[in-house]
């Protein structure tokens, strides 16, 4: 085991990807030799790998997209990057009406095996076109997998397993998660996709939630547990395919359950998840399940506005005594 | 250039059958057993027949919105095709993809797509992927005078420019867009013109006559496997039908129709009069070569008509490569 940030073992996950097999590369706005990323996930890439592999590519995120799909269906592993998750506006033609419904609409002729990496959330005073967090668009959208790893140990493992699968992969990260330290294994590993993880085992409130709000979670976690409150922590790790099974069981043993994340909350995960727990664990709940969203604006600038819109600890604990 | 005769009697086949191909799906048609619309490809059967006849096996083909005549061109299974036209289970999608999504992977085709303009992004991926791995296949896609309009046109032009793209862009200048003429579209008299900005070589041609098309695209697909970059024909047509199945295409000034729809004009007996002049085939030849297409699209047609349509609960294969 290795102490290390996110990124460093996103940037890990990634390299040894292209390392093991060679159709793997990358392409972006920005990812090569002069920047490394925006967020300096690929930094040093170029270096290694070549300017090939690690492409540089103008700004027009719609080719980009296009252009790791038609990568994909004719025998390369493309990951390609779009630099905020606010641009995958411009990209949607290609993620959810080609990328997503090749195979499909094609009777199972292709397969589009396309890594698509993204970085969603908000609190960098960046304000309403780079702090969005849009993961239930994609969720919504029958053909592609969802990964919003949270955790340095998990987005290693899990950005191996999105290189190899044989499906489209949205993979979203987060901002405020990148510079998050942990205990990463030396030894190759994957995760597989569809296998929450319990974060933190408690008897008597369900949290779920990702990104960042997750890290808040635990930290509310330990502050309750001073006043007698058990909280278990659910991380989906991805949404989709959806561990349906860890979070039921869940309820079942704490029969409350609290979601959370920076979404803006109408039509947000959070509102499919309550809805799956409504249908499956109804019977097993004793209290209303509570979300905790984002207010339906847009982003705001200014840090008190931004404050005001993300979830902080204070609304998570107050969510939780509520149905306590 | 000198043609050979089996280039053009090669010609004269391709543009035939996939004249015949469309009449029987205009006969079905008028059968009422075609479900939902139709983007017939009558007319502009040269544009298809000259490119695939300048083009390998391996070489991948992009089609568009209007594809039935670039995948019979381009060497289709009959049966499997018009099945999928007709919803049957035994069409080359399953069923799943029909008019606007015709596609056969086996033969070279990356797909056709409801969204226009949306090919051109797939179209780079392709032929990045083919430079990548190091074959000396190429790709060619076809788009319309109305996809030229579309952001994703500048986009992918100048990708394939910048990385010196084994790609061919086919325009089908049919004239309209829809029922948009292209006057009230596009500034410049041709749309090679926007080629230019590019740094891609571009050229107009007769779309009508086949070998026209074929030369000019042989001397393109040279270019391109050689690694010196892309090439654009405009290939100028023009739809026999109108846009889609409704549509008489009345918006057509008469003198402008009847100058395109003349015996002269038409596609099958431009490369016939070629091929007979420059001895390639005899009248008796033409007449043989007929009968036979037309007994192989006739058993197309009974083997569609024939075949079953899927169950219901097929709607549910095919999102994934392993459902969960």
């Amino acid at each position: 085991m290795t102490e290390m940030v996110y990124r460093e073992a996103l940037k890990a996950g990634i390299r040894e990807e292209m390392l093991r097999d060679e159709r793997v590369f990358l392409l972006g706005e920005d990812i090569g030799l002069n920047w490394g990323g925006a967020f300096k996930v690929t930094k040093g890439l170029a270096e290694e790998f070549g300017v090939e592999r690690v492409r540089d590519t103008p700004i027009s995120e719609n080719t980009i997209a296009g252009a790791a799909v038609g990568a994909a269906i004719t025998g390369m592993r493309p990951v390609a990057e779009i630099m905020f998750g606010d641009l995958i506006t411009l990209a949607m033609d290609q993620v959810c009406n080609q990328a997503a419904k090749m195979r499909y609409m094609f009777g199972g002729q292709t397969s589009v095996p396309l890594v698509l990496r993204t970085v969603f959330g908000g609190g960098k005073n960046i304000a309403s076109h780079h702090s969005q967090s849009l993961e239930s668009w994609f969720m919504h959208t029958p053909g592609l997998k969802v990964a919003v790893p949270a955790f340095a140990s998990d987005v290693k493992g899990l950005i191996k397993t999105a290189i190899r699968d044989p499906d489209p992969v949205l993979f979203a990260e987060h901002k405020l998660v990148y510079d998050k330290k942990e205990e990463v294994p030396d030894d190759e590993y994957l995760i597989p996709f569809g296998e929450a993880k319990v974060r933190r085992e408690g008897a008597d409130v369900t949290i779920w939630g990702t990104f960042i709000m997750l890290h808040k979670a635990l930290e509310v976690a330990e502050e309750l547990q001073k006043e007698g409150i058990s909280v278990e922590v659910i991380d989906p790790r991805t949404l989709v395919p959806l561990d349906k099974k860890t979070l039921i069981e869940s309820v079942k043993k704490t029969g409350r359950l609290v979601l959370v994340t920076e979404e803006t909350k109408t039509g947000a995960t959070t509102a499919e998840i309550a809805a799956i727990v409504q249908e499956e664990a109804f019977d097993w709940l004793d209290a209303p399940i509570k979300r905790v969203n984002a207010p339906d604006t847009p982003v705001p600038f200014s840090p008190p506005l931004e404050n005001y819109f993300i979830p902080d600890n204070k609304r998570i604990a107050q969510a939780v005594r509520d149905i306590v | 250039m000198t043609v050979d005769k089996k280039i053009l009697k090669e010609l004269f086949t391709r543009t035939l059958k996939t004249r015949l191909f469309e009449e029987k799906v205009w006969d079905l048609f008028g059968e009422n057993i075609v479900p939902g619309t139709l983007h017939l490809y009558l007319g502009q059967e040269g544009v298809a027949a000259g490119v695939t006849t300048a083009l390998k096996d391996s070489d991948w083909i992009q089609s568009s919105h209007r594809g039935h005549g670039h995948v019979v061109a381009k060497g289709a299974d009959m049966n499997a095709a018009l099945a999928e036209l007709l919803g049957k289970k035994t069409g080359s999608c399953k069923g799943k993809g029909g008019s606007m999504h015709i596609t056969q992977f086996d033969v070279g085709v990356l797909g056709a797509t409801g969204v226009v303009a949306s090919g051109l992004p797939i179209a780079v991926g392709a032929a990045l992927s083919c430079q990548m791995r190091k074959t000396d296949d190429v790709v060619v896609c076809f788009f319309g005078d109305g996809a030229s309009n579309n952001g994703t046109f500048g986009e992918s032009l100048n990708m394939s420019a910048i990385w010196k793209l084994p790609l061919v862009w086919i325009v089908e200048n049919n004239f309209y867009a829809m029922g948009t003429p292209i006057k009230l579209t596009c500034p410049s008299s041709t749309v090679a013109q926007r080629a230019e900005g590019y740094c891609i070589p571009s050229q107009v041609v007769d779309g009508n006559n086949a070998l026209e098309v074929y030369e000019a695209t042989v001397e393109a697909v040279k270019r391109a496997r050689e690694g010196g970059g892309p090439t654009l024909i405009e290939c100028q047509t023009y739809r026999m039908k109108g846009h889609s199945r409704f549509d008489p295409a009345k918006y057509r000034p008469q003198e402008e129709a009847d100058h395109w729809l003349s015996g002269e004009k038409d596609a099958v007996n431009v490369i016939q009069k070629i091929a007979i002049e420059q001895g390639a085939i005899t009248e008796k030849d033409a007449e043989k070569i007929r009968e036979k297409l037309q007994k192989e699209v006739d058993k197309a047609g009974e083997f569609a008509k024939k075949s079953d349509f899927p169950e219901p609960e097929e709607t549910l294969d095919d999102v994934y490569a392993e459902a969960f």
